[in-house]
């Protein structure tokens, strides 16, 4: 591998870069010509610091499946094992530039990154740029749970595919299910001061102001990322504006602070959220966000809809026991692409990439899942689950404590239109 | 307005006496040593992790007398058996052994505890609202941090200028021979202080665990704010971290209870932008956005204009 790299740029610092380019290239492909090979795959994602937690339970579930569902059954592409190098990018986009040279360096072309808009985004440059600089040598981007639409809409990439709803289709539904709600006549948003965080409070405000004109928004709060000890003062100012819901995109130790001091300010209104589950955050709510707290997800919570995905749940507690399925769709990701993978017979991007293109797949959970080729989103039915104990068949946390579905939307309602313009690589 | 004014002064004293626990420790050891002690917070998060996993079995009053304790006894041997040999090397081999100490512990509690947030709650005997004003509820157990904490502040002043084994440990840190002269064994004040002012990081994260969560990263973010405030106050000078303390905790809470930004101050001087002026940013930039960040704007302008802090004595 070094060798081949080194040769690269040897040649290409030669007078001719295309015949060095052609050159270097078919070394690459005469040293890796051996047929048992593993797939290798990057999980790139915070590993370490403050929201390491979310990574390692992706990390944690991304690996079962591959396990799982393939390398227990002899392998993908006629006996090659999938292997997943794990990628701390720290949840930093200057970490992550150096990761993906790592990724590179390792000749690994698929990466899966989830965790932070900005990281996404940035994850996403990088690769066009590579890529365009690099032909034979792309890298493809899985993001399965960034979600600042941009990533699908003027920012799209043909190099990038997203396998979670994005915030704008998460919160179509979710002001949806509000705006049914006829006790709310108010409501505060607050959020992490980044991209995402902007998005929700944004695309909340218009859609309430287009479903429900006579809920007033009476407070629209950010606040920086990471960065909050202590939210109560905060809530000091939910309180006292005299709101009847909140709407949070917060995650990890934000959401979980958060969810904390309200509730143990005594503020007994519903708390909407994207990410207010597992890693901690439903046992650590427990009693006291019972009946209040509730999430906007893709698939479905309790009770799981087929017998197939219980029982990757249940397996999957057995081996981890501290873990939770809490993103079935790093699972979808990991089936579509290996699915692309074996249609093609090929583990190229570029194939894959073509084969994943308007792809429809049937989870798990039995749903027939879309990938849009215009923008490369997933479509699927969305759900908002409610944090409770009662009817939880599968917890959360070992805490008895977990999510039961309560509304659900298939997959067609969920469609936006998307404003992408994708320049296609030709080959 | 007047609630959310009684509100915010009251988080902001939680918060600072909260931070004065840390801090006190903190610039103890820095008026002993001559070098910040970059791990301090690493035990304060240990603190609420011994805490935490203590009360599993004794519950939380258990965990409360016992896990400070058992921090105090490591940051003893810390010292005893890493910092006095490093100390023969000089500052930067401490500050650097510090430096390593916060990973270390860090990585340790990630090893042991693992990455998630412990379900760490406060206990069923201060889970009450102490008073309630204007529909808020101000709960016990806040009540009971900062009774702690002043009751901790009260002990300190007490020992450090009224007690007889306090006026050695301020002469040991100033005049570390004479005091060794006159039969005194330094090395083992020194070794009781660092064990102390670890003990009183443990202490805080013991009872912030619960209402701040405990997750590894619950260091980082308060360490740096410790940092700001032994700054802040004057390197070494314990009244001067107790003021800093709580100006930064009310400083933080009432920038955020407020809701005056650029756009304001902009309508006072008569001028606007349109959301697409380029730095449209700027121009709706509010106080409350940058609440966290003002403890650090406080401290450049501190270095600036003051540079030995607020009431650090003058290096000669």
């Amino acid at each position: 591998m070094k060798r081949s790299l080194l040769l690269t740029k040897i040649f290409g610092s030669c007078r001719k870069p295309l015949l060095a380019i052609s050159l270097g290239s078919a070394i690459i492909i005469s040293s890796t010509s051996s047929a048992q090979e593993p797939v290798r795959i990057a999980f790139m994602d915070p590993l370490s610091g403050t929201f390491a937690s979310i990574g390692n339970t992706g990390r944690t579930i991304l690996e079962f499946a591959a396990d799982y569902f393939y390398n227990s059954k002899g392998g993908i592409l006629g006996g090659r094992m999938i292997e997943v190098v794990s990628l701390d990018n720290k949840q930093s986009p200057n970490e992550t530039q150096l990761q993906f040279r790592r990724a590179v360096s390792e000749e690994i072309q698929i990466i899966f990154q989830g965790n932070s808009s900005a990281v996404a985004s940035t994850l996403s440059q990088t690769i066009s740029r590579h890529n365009r600089r690099n032909p034979g040598q792309e890298v493809l981007q899985i993001n399965y749970s960034a979600v600042d639409p941009i990533l699908t809409e003027d920012n799209c990439s043909f190099w990038h595919f997203r396998f979670d709803a994005h915030a704008n289709m998460k919160l179509n539904i979710l002001t949806d299910f509000i705006a049914a709600d006829p006790d709310i006549s108010s409501m505060y948003i607050i959020g992490q001061d980044y991209s995402f965080g902007q998005v929700v409070s944004d695309t909340t405000i218009k859609l309430i102001n287009e479903k429900r004109p006579d809920i007033e928004i009476v407070g629209n709060e950010f606040h920086p990322i990471g960065q909050v000890k202590d939210f109560t003062p905060y809530v000091t100012k939910i309180v006292s504006s005299g709101a009847d819901a909140v709407v949070t995109g917060n995650f990890g130790a934000d959401m979980v602070s958060l969810a904390r001091s309200i509730i143990d300010s005594g503020l007994d209104i519903p708390i909407y959220t994207f990410y207010a589950a597992y890693d901690g955050i439903t046992a650590t709510l427990g009693e006291g966000g019972k009946n209040k707290i509730r999430l906007i997800h893709n698939g479905v919570a309790n009770p799981l809809p087929t017998e197939t995905r219980k029982q990757f749940n249940r397996d999957f507690k057995i081996a981890h026991p501290n873990y939770d399925v809490t993103q079935p769709r790093i699972v979808n990701a990991l089936q579509m692409v290996v699915a692309a993978m074996e249609e093609t017979q090929s583990t190229d991007p570029y194939d894959v990439a073509l084969a994943l293109e308007d792809m429809r797949f049937t989870t798990m959970g039995g749903e027939e899942i879309w990938m849009r080729a215009q923008d490369h989103q997933i479509f699927q039915g969305l759900s908002v689950s409610v944090h409770t104990d009662e009817g939880v068949e599968f917890d959360a946390d070992n805490s008895g404590w977990g999510l039961v579905t309560e509304y659900q939307v298939p997959l067609e309602e969920t469609m936006v239109e998307s404003s992408c313009q994708m320049r296609r690589p030709s080959r | 307005m007047l609630e959310v004014f009684i509100f915010a002064t009251l988080n902001g004293l939680v918060t600072g006496f909260l931070l004065f626990m840390l801090a006190s420790g903190l610039t103890l050891i820095f008026s002993m040593m001559g070098v910040l002690n970059f791990a301090h917070a690493s035990f304060y998060m240990l603190g609420a992790y011994f805490a935490y996993s203590l009360s599993l079995y004794f519950g939380f009053w258990g965990g409360l007398i016992f896990a400070p304790l058992i921090v105090g006894v490591l940051g003893a041997l810390v010292e005893r058996y890493g910092l006095r040999k490093v100390h023969a090397s000089g500052h930067v081999a401490e500050l650097v052994f510090t430096f390593g100490l916060a990973f270390l512990i860090e990585e340790a509690i990630q090893f042991f505890w693992g990455r998630d947030t412990k379900n760490y709650q406060t206990p069923d005997l201060l889970d009450f609202p102490l008073f309630t004003l204007f529909g808020q509820e101000f709960s016990a157990y806040r009540g009971f941090m900062m009774t702690i904490s002043i009751a901790i502040f009260i002990a300190l002043y007490y020992v450090l200028t009224k007690s007889r084994i306090g006026i050695i440990i301020q002469a040991a840190i100033t005049h570390p021979q004479t005091v060794s002269n006159l039969g005194h064994n330094v090395p083992l004040i020194f070794m009781g202080v660092f064990g102390m002012g670890t003990a009183l990081a443990g202490l805080a994260g013991v009872i912030a665990g619960p209402v701040l969560t405990t997750f590894p990263g619950m260091a980082a973010v308060l360490g740096s704010i410790v940092f700001v405030i032994v700054v802040i106050g004057g390197l070494g000078s314990l009244p001067g971290a107790f003021i800093a303390s709580l100006l930064i905790g009310l400083l933080q809470s009432y920038a955020i209870a407020s809701d005056v930004g650029m756009p304001d101050l902009l309508g006072l001087l008569g001028i606007s932008f349109d959301r697409s002026h380029p730095l449209n940013d700027l121009w709706t930039m509010n106080l409350p956005q940058i609440a966290p960040v003002l403890p650090y704007l406080l401290l450049v302008l501190v270095l600036i204009f003051r540079p030995t802090g607020l009431l650090g004595k003058r290096e000669e």
